[in-house]
């Protein structure tokens, strides 16, 4: 670590592309999940589904590429790194998002007898790109190791990835359906909730044991006072959840936004967590965030475009989400 | 005499060039018909709100569902991009990356978000938002595709003609970003593409109107498409014609190796013929089975008969490979020159004879996709005419790749043949698909036309279609 005095600019561009990545996981997360979900045996309940994230799904992959783009133009040295190192999964990935954003626009219109094949491609797309999202941040916690332990590792963050994007995506259709599919999506959320509970724990005790600098960090003095808060609100969440869930819906959809609510503060948890145990590295225990940042006047230029332009982002987010309000119907041209 | 590892090198330089050259050449298609889609949709929407006439909205509704498919596929598309960088070509970021950062940051910040967010707003809100909201969010899809051109043409031009910055230890650092983002041929190649994006609209539009014409579909709404559609194509070709003109004088000033390998000019020499057709050669460097007009060459690019014109042979080394160029930038012509002449013929017979003859509604069907085939042409007289320079006179391509193995390049490179191929096949057949849809429904609906709803609905064979 050459910085003696912290740089503030490669901190403040380090926290716009974590907040990236946290807000593309929990959107992108959502509608990926509906996408895994897909039930193959009703034609009426896929269009639901899809109806329900079809205003969404586009700005929310924005978020993908505001996040990438981040760290390419930040922090370029990290991006060739990890990118070259996980070239074949991105592959895969991108393949799965491709295969997924284009079904969603034609299984409408194209002829009506291939629109079952669409929705296949819409599922299996999406189980593709979140299996292999779950793979890479195996890869990326495990410093891109080669053991058979640390690949193995990286196939169980595959599921469980893959299993929290479900339990967002269901949480997110508990909130904008009724009837049947709303008790469907609960029955989903109640499963995949505990595949990812399972996971966040794999992901933990993992974590600690990959280096001891982590395991200093989270145990190695006063800090270990906020492990207890923290997991006990884990902990709090989850159980929560699991009891509202046996009720759905209740009298009135009382606190049908309750799960995704939850789903997002597991979310911001894992996030935080994972962020916090690799400070200040960008390539863990390979590039610190400030060896690899872009020169300062290029980052000055982006910030100052950022600053006037992400607050407009936020609005105009919300404002999308206010016209689509409420819970899901028939979307016409 | 080469080692292993140097021939895994040049095939991971070559297979990496592909793919590049796959990814953009099938995700510029798309953005290319949207650009200008999206302001004729508005010009749709626009007639509409003025006339109150509900065969515009019909226009619009029927051409917003294909804007909606190919924006689709264009986003999708575009997100392998900004992954390219980093896993192929990592040289490009560590040298002008501090240009190339910011730059495709703005397209990120200020168009994408711009775009997707009130793009579904644009194309499910119609009955959630009012009228004027929804007029409002096309003219911002709109702004915000164009803005996306901007930026992303001006990073592209300033890899062709780059200024405003000093080179400090192999790294570009701006000196002036004003003269970064207007570099020198910025404003003639934003222009050339934007009005490439108009033609290829129009002609799209053109074809599958007459497509629906010739199946019998009399709607009022697509003869309206059809006759917008060849007087916009009318009315740009020859702009496209002038400002391709400035372009290329443009690129004759500060890229003289790019036009030596468009014109396969080989030795510099006044009074140049233009060759109408030729096969370069560039093992004798020389050019058999000429066809030329003698002098003409000289007289388009220094407007004297007798203007010198530099050689190929005066860039050894540092020239791009000619028979592409050579060849990209003929057909380019060519079909401008097809396009100049169809348009004009279909307005002729809109306005003084009020009928498209049959031969010439099949001309536009054969034409529809002209534009896409123009501009990739453009594109690779303008691209493979900048090598062997990644960003000229600064960064060699092969000096920018990856040392990722063979093998798996060629893994991924195929994934996405694979995909890009059957993508476009279903793009293509889904177009006709809708158009014979909306033939049907004319049909079925001919008797009780005055009962039809505003709303297209989806064709009554689909299971989701009966309501």
């Amino acid at each position: 670590m050459a910085a003696t005095t912290v740089d503030w600019l490669p901190m403040v561009f380090v926290g716009l592309m974590g907040l990236s990545f946290l807000i593309y996981a929990i959107l992108d997360g959502y509608d990926l999940g509906v996408g895994v979900l897909l039930p193959l045996d009703s034609q009426q309940q896929r269009d639901t589904m899809i109806y329900s994230i079809g205003p969404f799904w586009d700005a929310n992959e924005t978020w993908l590429v505001m996040a990438i783009g981040l760290l390419l133009i930040a922090f370029p040295k990290a991006h060739s790194l990890i990118f070259q190192a996980l070239y074949l999964p991105t592959a895969l990935m991108l393949a799965g998002l491709i295969l997924r954003g284009v079904s969603f626009d034609f299984r409408t219109k194209a002829p009506s007898t291939d629109k079952k094949k669409w929705d296949y491609a819409f599922k299996f797309g999406s189980l593709l790109a979140t299996l292999a999202q779950g793979y890479m941040l195996g890869r990326y916690i495990t410093s891109f190791d080669d053991s058979w332990l640390s690949i193995a590792f990286s196939g169980l963050s595959a599921v469980c990835v893959t299993a929290g994007y479900c339990f967002i995506g269901a949480a997110w259709l508990v909130m904008k359906t009724e009837g049947q599919l709303q008790r469907r999506a609960a029955n989903w959320a109640k499963v995949t909730n505990i595949l990812m509970a399972i996971g966040i724990i794999a992901v933990c005790i993992t974590n600690l044991l990959i280096d001891k600098q982590i395991m200093d960090k989270w145990f190695g003095g006063i800090q270990v006072l906020i492990v207890i808060p923290i997991t006990f609100l884990l902990g709090f969440t989850f159980i929560t959840v699991q009891r509202y869930l046996n009720k759905v819906p209740m009298e009135n959809d009382l606190g049908c936004w309750l799960p995704f609510f939850a789903a997002i503060i597991l979310f911001i948890l894992c996030f935080c967590g994972l962020a916090y145990s690799f400070y200040p590295y960008i390539v863990p225990f390979k590039m610190t965030i400030f060896e690899a940042a872009s020169a300062r006047e290029s980052l000055w230029v982006i910030f100052v475009g950022a600053a006037v332009v992400l607050p407009m982002i936020i609005a105009y987010t919300i404002f999308s989400y206010k016209v689509f309000w409420g819970k899901t119907t028939k979307l016409n041209y | 005499m080469l080692d292993a590892a140097a021939i895994a090198n040049d095939t991971s330089f070559m297979l990496s060039r592909i793919q590049f050259a796959a990814n953009i050449s099938f995700h510029i298609l798309f953005p290319t018909i949207n650009i200008a889609l999206c302001w004729i949709l508005l010009f749709f929407k626009v007639r509409y709100n003025q006339t109150q006439d509900e065969s515009w909205l019909r226009v619009y509704r029927f051409w917003v569902r294909i804007f909606a498919l190919t924006f689709a596929i264009g986003v999708v598309s575009g997100i392998t991009m900004s992954f390219q960088f980093g896993t192929n070509w990592p040289g490009y970021m560590e040298t002008v990356g501090n240009i190339a950062g910011p730059l495709l940051g703005y397209e990120v910040m200020t168009a994408f978000f711009l775009e997707a967010s009130f793009l579904s707003i644009m194309l499910f809100g119609m009955d959630r938002v009012s009228n004027r909201v929804h007029t409002m969010a096309t003219v911002l899809v709109a702004f915000g595709t164009t803005l996306s051109a901007f930026w992303i043409l001006s990073l592209d031009s300033w890899m062709q003609t780059p200024a405003g910055f000093e080179m400090i230890d192999g790294v570009a650092h701006v000196t002036s970003w004003f003269e970064v983002i207007f570099n020198p041929s910025m404003p003639y190649r934003l222009s050339h593409m934007l009005l490439a994006s108009g033609l290829t609209s129009a002609f799209l539009i053109c074809g599958i109107s007459a497509y629906r014409l010739i199946k019998g579909d009399n709607k009022k709404s697509v003869k309206q498409a059809l006759n917008f559609s060849v007087t916009l194509a009318a009315v740009l070709i020859p702009i496209q014609i002038f400002v391709g003109d400035l372009h290329g004088l443009n690129t004759f000033k500060h890229q003289p190796a790019k036009v030596a390998a468009m014109e396969g000019v080989w030795e510099t020499a006044t009074g140049v013929p233009l060759l109408l057709f030729a096969i370069p050669n560039e093992q004798t460097r020389k050019n058999s089975f000429e066809l030329k007009v003698p002098n003409l060459a000289s007289i388009i690019l220094t407007h004297d008969a007798e203007g010198e014109i530099k050689g190929l042979n005066d860039f050894i080394g540092a020239h791009p490979p000619v028979a592409p160029v050579f060849f990209s930038f003929r057909i380019m012509i060519g079909i401008g020159v097809l396009m100049l002449l169809f348009s004009w013929l279909a307005t002729y017979q809109f306005v003084i004879k009020k009928h498209y003859p049959p031969w010439l509604l099949k001309a536009g069907i054969a034409m529809t996709f002209s534009g896409w085939l123009a501009t990739l042409a453009g594109w690779y007289v303008t691209e493979i005419g900048r090598q062997p320079y990644l960003v000229s006179g600064i960064l060699r391509t092969k000096d920018a790749v990856t040392t990722t193995p063979p093998e798996d390049i060629a893994l991924s490179l195929t994934l996405y043949l694979v995909i890009y191929g059957f993508l476009l096949i279903a793009y293509i057949r889904t177009l006709f698909v809708m158009a014979n849809r909306a033939v049907i429904l004319e049909q079925a609906n001919a008797v009780t036309i005055e009962q039809m709803p505003l709303v297209e609905p989806e064709l009554p064979l689909t299971n989701e279609g009966v309501k």
